[in-house]
């Protein structure tokens, strides 16, 4: 069992909100990570940042520039809530787990993405279930604390069986859709 | 990953051009195809020749890819080895299909796209999304 996961464990059994943050494995992102520290800082509950290569550093919650691939796992398993930059694969991340993402989309104009790919993202995913944005720190402050009061955890999404799964399921069973 | 469940009942092989990824998700005995893209034609010759040993090896009856060109390839390989096809365009192509999805339109025997608004007759079709 690695570091995290113990953790992971110990903070099942004592009941902990976990809040975990990942801006992706390349690029930093001081603004979410600085963000979401001042928010720590009122939070009574825990906050877990990867924070990529940013400059940024912490000061009320844990921070680690990159969490290998299979402890990131664990530590996504206990966690109650996601806070993420807009990328793809964190909401696929989110929605493999059942647990509910607040989006804070990336910006081309501030340095933080080559293009505005992850507003685009935003805009696409508005509305599905266990998906929220932000867009700014009052923002993020509002969405998490809206998280936290339990709201986001009912509206989780749905773990059944989608469309696309049955047209997989079908295929693989006769080569059809 | 969100679709692996789906094929619980067949044998499956997955493959994946990175191992670490393989771990995270449990599938520890995942064949690693070397990464490529469509500007990077020597890793391209390179990850279409293990596809074709992997696909020639493994005796698939289908071939199932979620994207990028070392999917295409699988399919293209699995295609000549007489394997049903599946292309599943990435949720991430809102606006389009990517070049893999567009030549899979031809090349796999059905193309899906996770976004209704960008089905076309006959191909890609649209049968629901992940999210």
């Amino acid at each position: 069992m690695g570091a995290f996961e113990q953790r992971a464990a110990t903070q099942i059994s004592r009941g902990y909100f976990v809040i975990l943050v990942t801006v992706g494995m390349q690029l930093g992102f001081d603004r979410l990570i600085e963000a979401l520290d001042h928010i720590a800082s009122t939070l009574e509950h825990e906050v877990i940042a990867q924070s990529g290569n940013g400059k940024y550093v912490a000061q009320n919650m844990e921070q680690h520039s990159s969490i290998v691939p299979h402890e990131f796992e664990g530590l996504i398993s206990s966690a109650d809530l996601i806070v993420s930059h807009a990328g793809i694969g964190s909401v696929l991340t989110a929605a493999r787990h059942g647990i509910p993402i607040v989006l804070f989309p990336r910006r081309a104009d501030m340095g933080e993405h080559r293009n505005d790919n992850q507003l685009a993202t935003c805009r696409q995913l508005q509305g599905r279930p266990g998906i929220h944005m932000a867009f700014d720190e009052a923002e993020l402050r509002k969405t998490i604390t809206f998280a936290l009061s339990n709201e986001l955890v009912q509206n989780a999404p749905p773990k059944g069986e989608t469309g696309l799964q049955y047209a997989v399921r079908k295929f693989g069973e006769s080569g059809r859709l | 990953m969100l679709l692996a469940p789906a094929l619980d009942a067949c044998d499956v092989r997955f493959a994946t051009t990175d191992a670490a990824m393989a771990v995270r998700h449990g599938k520890e005995g995942a064949a690693i195809l070397p990464d490529c893209n469509q500007n990077t034609p020597v890793s391209a010759a390179k990850c279409s020749f293990v596809a074709m040993f992997l696909v020639f090896r493994s005796r698939l009856d289908i071939v199932i890819s979620t994207g990028a060109a070392p999917g295409f390839l699988c399919i293209l390989w699995g295609r000549i080895t007489g394997a049903r096809t599946l292309w599943i365009d990435s949720i991430a192509n809102a606006e389009d299909l990517l070049m893999c999805g567009k030549l899979s339109k031809r090349l796999a025997h059905e193309c899906l796209t996770q976004w209704e608004h960008l089905s076309k007759e006959p191909q890609p079709k649209f049968r629901g999304a992940i999210l």
